[in-house]
């Protein structure tokens, strides 16, 4: 018994198979062009990354290690190297100083801050040395201003005038002191 | 000259005062067994809501303070993950997140598949209040909101878990060697 082969070349699930093919490579043609100049296509320049506003270093010298207690800038601590990926990333799209402070604060509350914020209660921290330094000009500028002013009280006295005349004044009384002694002591 | 005295004395005196009290502040190292658990409430994670462990009051609770970037808390993950599964009912098991990066923190539990609930300590005042000395530390606290063990460091397995947490199932508590 024979049995019958089916002709290939006239099958029309071979005919269906090219219909298929065709279909795709023309859909293909189709697309190429227009993924070339799709922002994520093969042939697309890469994105621009937003021009950095501030450096790690910068940053880094004026907040805190969130366990260390010291600048992130003195820390190699597992959560501190968790802190600098957090601050690159920030970085890298583009955001202020300002902007990486506030999603730390975010992040880690205040206190990773290493210069406390200018409100509520932490102007104190602010403002108890400023008005401590405005104090101790004052103080100074009185002790100045008084100590000049006696100065020029004891040289306006006449006994203390080089120009004035002898005997008067303090000199006077030593005189005097100088001539009780000597009489005491029969000189 | 008796005002000069009287000055350097009471200046004396406030100095001696400080450092004593700096060393009493310095041996007070931990919470005490039977006092009042701290329960400031904190942001969930994820955030969202606010939670505290008063929230627990009238259940055992083990809280487990821990962060993403520190290797015994992942040692010590399954097995607290294990213990919520298995026990989760008897014991709340409550995670205190804490000094992390909240996206870590995230990623971390969908890693470890950490199903109990979460508060975020993002500054660590909380576990200040709770005086850890690092991470993790767990704390065993019993209906009434009081400290009943406490367990710094990792748990090794899950043995260990049910061990600490002894006191909630009528045993007494397997503390760590130290604690």
């Amino acid at each position: 018994m024979t049995r019958s082969v089916p002709a290939i070349g006239r099958s029309p699930l071979r005919w269906g198979a090219v219909a298929v093919v065709a279909v795709t490579v023309f859909a293909i043609s189709l697309a190429l062009p227009v993924a070339t100049w799709l922002p994520f296509g093969p042939g697309a320049a890469p994105a621009a990354s937003p021009e950095p506003k501030v450096s790690l270093p910068e940053i880094e010298s004026e907040v805190m290690c969130p366990i260390c207690g010291t600048l992130l800038e003195l820390s190699h601590a597992p959560a501190a190297q968790r802190e600098r990926v957090f601050i690159r990333k920030l970085i890298s799209q583009g955001k202020s100083k300002d902007e990486i402070k506030d999603a730390l604060v975010a992040e880690y509350g205040g206190q990773v801050l290493a210069e406390p914020e200018r409100e509520g209660i932490n102007l104190w921290a602010y403002a108890v040395p400023t008005g401590l330094i405005i104090l101790a000009a004052l103080a100074v500028g009185v002790s100045i201003v008084r100590l000049r002013r006696n100065r020029s009280g004891e040289d306006a006295e006449p006994g203390n005038s080089p120009d004035g005349p002898a005997g008067t004044g303090p000199d006077r009384g030593d005189d005097d002191r100088l001539d009780r002694d000597m009489a005491r002591f029969d000189l | 000259m008796k005002l000069r005295i009287t000055l350097v004395a009471v200046g004396l005196a406030l100095l001696l005062g400080l450092l004593t009290w700096g060393l009493i502040g310095k041996g007070d190292a931990g919470l005490k067994n039977g006092e009042p658990f701290p329960s400031t409430s904190l942001p969930t994670l994820p955030a969202g809501s606010m939670s505290s462990v008063a929230d627990y009051r009238g259940e055992w609770v083990l809280v487990n303070v821990w962060a993403s970037w520190c290797k015994p808390c992942r040692a010590e993950s399954p097995a607290l993950e294990e213990f919520n599964r298995r026990r989760g009912r008897q014991v709340a098991v409550v995670g205190v997140n804490t000094r992390d990066l909240s996206e870590d923190a995230l990623k971390f539990m969908r890693e470890y598949r950490i199903r109990y609930p979460q508060i975020r300590d993002a500054s660590g005042d909380y576990s200040r209040e709770l005086k850890t000395t690092g991470v993790p530390e767990s704390f065993l606290v019993d209906p009434d909101g009081n400290l009943v063990a406490h367990y710094p460091g990792p748990f090794r397995d899950l043995e260990a878990v049910i061990d600490f947490a002894a006191p909630a199932f009528g045993g007494e508590p397997v503390e760590r060697l130290g604690s």
